[in-house]
């Protein structure tokens, strides 16, 4: 079998570490190794977004980067986003509450890139949440009701 | 509306899907692991048509981590062909791995087995393959032509399936008419493109002697039916499972020659195995949509008024026959009437091979194509007569006391009143101002268009005698509702609902048969194991013919739980009254709530006189016939003469489904139709070069619609019931596809139409419209 490298990833605030293939994607490894699957492959290209992660606090498409390059670092999925298993994200509220999904697929990713939003943006307007959507795609909500998710989000935060 | 007096039914209520999802915990096929896991990766084709004349998998076979490599050769015999939903005598079928010829670019040629997803990739770039390649045909119209070369050697031409459908009415009428004109149009081949591509997970368990199939797909009854047939194991042993599915749009309807093809090297391997194409296979290898050509030609009056209409589809089918596909193109007839009075109709229907991935139903399927045709042509005669779109479109509507309405096209149209849509469109939209807008806009030689889609389509066809002899699959489906002895309902539908809400709505129309909270109710769906025989979710029918099952189920459990009812209040069933979750007997205090009759049902008083201990039913709905709803939509559009960008300024649609049970979830559905329909009309274009490379294989180069692209829509809608099935509800999936096509390419041709421009073929690219641009300044 090949070479295998070892690789720690503090993955939702618990440390993991692994022996991989150096080009192991941090999808996989996600996916495969730690079975985090809510980040899905959707393109492998960084194209489509469905697999967006958060790496050191910033959104990254995790089909483009390698599991070697997450070593040492801190990565929060889907799966981490909520303060605990009884709570939502208020991002997560707005998704359900706005009907900002449908298949599903691309709505963890969809809803890492929107946090990357309103972590820099905390009032967005409809045209910036457009534009910070726009690397991650939808089939099918049309993107409406997706608009309106990450309002509601951000009209909760801006209420506590 | 339902049968029970809705109470949550009707409510936006939000879904009960999305707890699992927003969490990232649902489990698509790719989620499913299993111990002794292999993947699969697969061999293609580079070529579009050629011979093979050799393969050596001896390298593969050897790479560390591969446990088989295989070949047409190792299963021949042993397996059947390409599962197809309608078959036509003396047309080849279609072997699961390419036997001796390939036909497209992308046809599977060899599977490689490996214990991990990358050594099967690598091995498989190891499989070599020795393809003496042949002329292929690529463009639709020329496979057509008497000295194209054949997809199929064997065969007289490459013409799969030809419906002529000649009228004299029409000739006389064309003969008759004021005016007549010609019109010329493509309806490109698109890509489904669902976010989840196709993901299967084949297990073969030796001890029991079963198959389990997890498959990303909208119709996993089907799907065990075919592998029971393509792989003669019995269906009773076969296990399908449709998860947690990331969309669909048609072309997860078809039980692909990779499902079966998995399914026999489990068996043969004693492993399961799992495979989830690549976005690149997705591009090549799932079934695409569209790909018509139309030539129309129009006799009308100088009023406006629409005679008769003579036309031509040729559907391009691709390499092979899937599912439906060389059928998708005969609807294109059946509804070239749209919403309009109109005498008579002409057509011919050619389903034509070429060597190009094979075409299937997406979303609309074939009715796209008609309100395509028959919306522009409306545009063309206004343009043609000087009168106004809205006002041709009101002089030819089908009257709404004309219904029941058939039309000379064959289709039986339910209820429609296409002027109330209309009329609120207008409204909504500020129609008059637009057009002064618009008006002022010229005056200072800018290019703002207005276009209009007023249209009907077919949903929830029916009923399965319609369908020829040989096809494969029923119109109707099932519900059973299993009351719990606490009262709590599972309900196990025959749909496959894959973001479409059923799980939701679902519940909302047993909370308002029984009183019980929508959270005491589960749906199980997408599993032959789980729920009783199912047909599955695809054209628009899973309120309309599943919704309507499930309404009988309903019935049926009440009826049964009033009769309880009744014997343990000690009063005639005619005496008892129900209200919100409680049995009461008329005029008294005398009662017994829905749980406790649940609990009698099942526990500890069950012998009621002529009845069965438990609560439960099953039900099956079989449409009498199909339901049309109709939709009227208006978008305003400015395009940059200096780039050809198009940008859309308003879109704003009145759509009439009948009933709504749940509006935000039929929202959903609209604008998520809108988008694509737009993408279609704008963007979107599966292409390949003349000797069949797909060039649009990426993300790069295949142009999905994104967020930014697109202002808010505005929607609303209009409710003319169908008599059709117990809710009054037709259906909603395809809406937006159907409307949004020519409303869009309506409101571009309207702003170039002063520069002499009368047709921008989709998908309108920011290009082709400035070549048009220029294209008309040199003429002028």
């Amino acid at each position: 079998m090949p070479d295998t490298v070892p690789v720690a990833v503090t993955v939702n605030g618990s440390k993991h570490q692994r022996e991989v293939e150096p080009r192991t994607l941090l999808v996989h490894f996600l996916r495969e190794e730690l079975d985090l699957t809510g980040a899905h492959v959707g393109c492998e290209s960084t194209l489509c977004g469905a697999c967006t992660v958060h790496l050191n606090g910033r959104a990254v498409k995790s089909c483009t980067v390698l599991a070697v390059q997450a070593d040492g670092q801190e990565v929060t999925t889907i799966e981490g986003l909520a303060a605990s298993a009884d709570e939502l994200h208020p991002l997560q509220v707005g998704f359900w509450e706005k009907h900002g999904l449908q298949c599903g697929y691309c709505t963890p990713g969809m809803i890492m890139a929107a946090k990357q939003l309103l972590d820099d943006n905390p009032n967005p307007s409809e045209a910036e949440i457009r534009e910070a959507i726009d690397g991650n795609i939808c089939r099918c909500t049309g993107y409406q009701q997706i608009v309106d998710a990450v309002q509601h989000a951000a009209d909760a935060a801006g209420v506590a | 509306m339902t049968t029970f007096r809705p109470n949550s039914v009707g409510r936006p209520i939000k879904r009960r899907e999305d707890p699992r999802l927003i969490r990232g915990l649902a489990t698509y096929t790719d989620d499913v692991k299993l111990p002794r896991m292999t993947y699969a990766a697969f061999v293609r084709s580079d070529f579009a048509a050629g011979a093979i004349r050799s393969m050596d998998t001896t390298a593969a076979a050897a790479h560390p981590g591969v446990v088989g490599v295989y070949t047409y050769a190792d299963m021949a015999g042993q397996v059947g062909a390409t599962p197809i939903g309608v078959e036509i005598p003396g047309m080849p079928d279609h072997p699961l791995l390419a036997n001796g010829r390939v036909l497209y670019v992308g046809h599977p040629v060899a599977v490689v087995i490996a214990e991990s997803p990358y050594a099967a990739r690598d091995a498989a770039a190891m499989v070599e393959v020795d393809i003496e390649p042949r002329e292929a045909v690529v463009d639709v119209e020329a496979a057509l032509a008497p000295d194209a070369p054949k997809v199929y050697e064997e065969l007289d031409s490459n013409v799969c399936l030809q419906i002529p459908a000649p009228n004299p009415e029409a000739d006389k009428l064309f003969e008759q008419a004021d005016q007549t004109l010609s019109i010329r149009l493509l309806n490109q081949r698109v890509a489904p493109f669902p976010m989840e591509g196709r993901a299967i997970c084949a297990h073969w368990e030796e001890g029991p002697g079963k198959l389990t199939l997890w498959t990303s797909n909208q119709a996993p009854h089907s799907v065990k039916q075919q592998i029971a047939m393509c792989l003669g194991i019995p269906e009773i042993r076969i296990r399908a499972i449709a998860p947690e599915v990331g969309g669909g749009f048609g072309a997860k309807i078809p039980t692909y020659a990779e499902d079966a093809l998995l399914c026999w090297v489990s068996r043969d391997l004693k492993r399961p195995v799992k495979w989830s194409e690549t976005r690149t296979e997705n591009l090549l290898g799932m079934t695409h949509g569209r790909g018509h050509v139309e030539k129309i030609d129009v006799a009308f009056q100088n009023d406006g008024r629409v005679l008769a209409l003579k036309g031509q589809t040729i559907s391009d089918i691709g390499a092979f026959r899937s599912f439906f596909g060389p059928f998708i193109a005969l609807s294109t007839h059946t509804m070239s009437c749209g919403c309009y009075d109109i005498k008579a109709v002409a057509w011919e229907t050619s389903s034509v091979f070429t060597n190009t991935m094979a075409t299937e139903a997406y979303r609309g399927a074939g009715r796209p194509e008609a309100a395509y045709i028959i919306e522009r042509v409306m545009d063309e005669v206004a343009a043609a007569t000087g009168l106004d779109p809205v006002a041709v479109r009101r002089r030819n509507f089908i009257s709404k006391d004309a219904f029941p309405h058939t039309t000379p096209a064959g289709a039986t149209y339910d209820t429609g009143d296409y002027e109330k849509s209309l009329a609120r469109l207008v409204e909504l939209a500020g129609y008059d101002e637009a057009r002064a807008e618009q008006h002022s806009a010229r005056e200072e030689g800018r290019l703002v268009g207005i276009g209009l889609a007023t249209f009907t389509e077919v949903c929830g066809l029916g009923p399965s005698t319609g369908a020829t002899p040989q096809q494969r699959m029923g119109t109707w489906e099932s519900a059973t509702v299993r009351v719990e002895p606490t009262g709590n309902v599972t309900v196990y539908t025959g749909v496959s609902p894959h973001g479409q809400g059923q799980e939701t709505v679902f519940a909302q129309m047993v909370s308002d048969a029984f009183g019980v909270g929508i959270d005491d109710v589960v749906v199980v769906h997408g599993d032959t194991d789980q729920v009783q025989h199912g047909v599955g979710t695809f054209g628009s029918r899973g309120i309309a013919v599943g919704g309507a099952a499930l309404d009988m189920a309903l019935v049926k459990v009440h009826a049964k739980a009033t009769r309880i009812a009744a014997h343990h209040l000690d009063a005639p069933v005619d005496q008892i009254d129900y209200e919100d979750g409680e049995f009461t007997v008329t005029g008294t205090d005398r009662k017994l709530t829905f749980r406790q009759v649940a609990e009698m049902a099942h526990l500890w008083n069950v012998n009621v006189p002529g009845e069965e201990p438990g609560l439960e039913a099953v039900a099956r709905f079989e449409p009498s016939a199909t339901t049309y709803p109709f939709g009227a939509h208006l978008c305003q559009v400015e395009i940059d003469p200096e780039s050809g960008q198009i940008e859309i300024q308003r879109y704003v649609a009145v759509d009439d489904f009948g009933e709504v049970l749940n509006p935000m979830l039929a929202d959903g559905q609209r604008l998520g139709g809108l988008v694509q329909g737009i993408g279609q009309a704008m963007w979107e274009e599966i292409q390949y070069d003349e000797g069949g490379q797909l060039l649009s294989g990426t993300l790069m180069d295949y142009a999905v619609p994104r967020a930014k692209q697109f202002p808010r829509m505005e929607l609303d809608n209009t409710v003319t019931p169908t008599p059709i099935n117990p809710l009054g509800a037709k259906g909603i999936g395809e809406l937006g596809t159907i409307g949004a096509t020519p409303c869009i390419v309506n409101a571009i041709v309207d702003a170039l139409r002063p520069l002499g421009i009368t047709n921008i073929d989709m998908p309108a690219k920011p290009e082709r419209v400035w070549q048009a641009i220029q294209a008309a300044g040199a003429a002028q």
